[in-house]
């Protein structure tokens, strides 16, 4: 069970890297709107590994994306502060003791919640992103405009993966 | 000890939080060049701020200092001021005569005292010895004409011998023939607007009307217009012409002169009067 987690959890790190570095690095609408489908593999981390080792991982995963990005330590910042999120709304919203699901994906929690999950820790991600990226306050209505618009499409792409894996079987 | 232990790993995410986001907030700054510049510079910016408003408070306490150095230069330069405009700014004008290849300077002087009413008539100018003034230089009007030699210089003031004075003799030429002749005035006609051309040889034909200029054998630059011939064939007991001429320049309205310095006037003199062992 433990070493399934791991492998899964390892391919899906690379499957969605190797789409955000190869694929979606290449994409977006008039250098408005990016996605970043990467997060996924933060949001879909597993409920009982420890703080640190997400953290961990979570920085891991940003500082990988911002040697290709050539960006250094903006995504790495934006994961942690996004880890930090995901930590804090799980411990609010769930109780965690009777969390006996394996993981926070669509087809264990339900849409509702994974919805607002999914959009908390994407808008604290990018935000954090964008304005680290730019690095000044001057052009806040266009950095607004590129965190916002970027958002949904990430979120889109994130349900529409979500959907696509979805098991039936859980609920 | 304990408790604080128990504190930060009841809230390790916050904490593990903080380290990792500290990190990579350093890590986006040492190695991006502009927030690193950003950061660098909004530093300066309010260290410098700080300073900009410690020298607006001290300008404003050097105020009354500022105040009197102020007004003490304005006296200064308002008394520079009154200096300049009652000097006499004129200054050398050089001239380059190609032809001759000698250098003129031109130095420009006001007529202080005039006369012309008498047999020998002697005009001041406001230009001494200070000025480079020396005996003997040639004098000449702004507009056309000659007007005389200096005769006696003292520090700031000049006297010229005008052409009115019955010692003066300029080597003068008729422009048409180039034949020699030498300007006087005063043969028994004190006209101040006539003068005379004598010692022109005999075989040269004058005509009424011909231009009588400097020959530029003596002090005066060759070429100065002097007057036009009015009369010719005066008759003299010699074996020379002489004619009578009409000067150009107005001696009675005489305002400003150009003394001519000749560079080559002392040379000149030494050597064609050279020294004998006695």
């Amino acid at each position: 069970m433990n070493s399934r987690l791991i492998i899964v959890n390892l391919i899906r790190w690379f499957i969605l890297l190797f789409v955000q570095i190869f694929l979606l690095k290449n994409m977006g609408f008039y250098d408005l709107s990016t996605p970043f489908i990467y997060v996924l593999f933060i949001l879909l981390l597993p409920f009982g590994i420890p703080n640190i080792l997400l953290y961990a991982l979570a920085f891991a995963t940003g500082l990988t994306l911002d040697a290709f990005y050539d960006t250094m330590g903006v995504h790495a910042t934006a994961c942690t502060v996004m880890a930090f999120v995901r930590i804090s709304f799980i411990s609010i919203s769930l109780n965690r003791d009777a969390i006996d699901d394996p993981e926070p994906s669509l087809s264990y929690m339900g849409f509702q919640w994974f919805a607002l999950y999914a959009f908390l820790c994407v808008v604290s991600h990018h935000l954090v992103l964008f304005f680290l990226e730019t690095f000044k306050l001057t052009e806040i209505n266009y950095t607004l405009m590129r965190c916002g618009l970027s958002c949904i499409f990430t979120l889109l792409i994130i349900l529409l993966v979500e959907f696509i894996f979805y098991k039936r079987t859980s609920r | 000890m304990r408790n604080l232990w128990t504190f930060i790993s009841r809230y390790n995410a916050f904490f593990l939080f903080i380290i990792f986001f500290v990190i990579g907030i350093y890590l986006t700054i040492k190695n991006n060049a502009y927030p690193r510049s950003v950061t660098l510079n909004s530093s300066n910016e309010v260290v410098g701020n700080a300073y900009e408003q410690l020298n607006v408070l001290k300008r404003y306490l050097n105020l009354g200092m500022v105040n009197d150095s102020l007004a003490a230069e304005n006296a200064k330069l308002k008394s520079q001021l009154l200096a300049l405009t009652t000097i006499d700014s004129a200054k050398d004008v050089k001239v380059n005569d190609t032809l001759t290849n000698q250098q003129y300077t031109y130095l420009a002087a006001k007529v202080v005292k005039n006369s012309i009413t008498l047999r020998n008539n002697v005009m001041t100018i406001n230009k001494g010895s200070v000025d480079g003034i020396e005996t003997g230089m040639a004098v000449i009007s702004p507009q056309k004409g000659v007007v005389g030699f200096i005769r006696d210089v003292s520090l700031h003031l000049a006297t010229i011998q005008s052409l009115l004075h019955k010692d003066t003799k300029i080597s003068v030429t008729i422009k048409k023939s180039n034949a020699l002749g030498s300007l006087v005035w005063g043969d028994n006609n004190f006209d101040i607007r006539k003068a005379f051309i004598k010692e022109v040889p005999n075989h040269i034909k004058m005509n009424v009307g011909d231009t009588i200029v400097t020959s530029g054998f003596g002090k005066f630059p060759a070429g100065v217009p002097v007057g036009r011939l009015s009369k010719t064939g005066v008759a003299t007991n010699d074996n020379f012409l002489s004619g009578e001429l009409s000067l150009f320049n107005d001696f009675g309205t005489l305002q400003y002169v150009y003394v001519i310095k000749n560079k080559l006037a002392k040379e000149q003199e030494i050597l064609e009067n050279p020294v004998t062992p006695k």
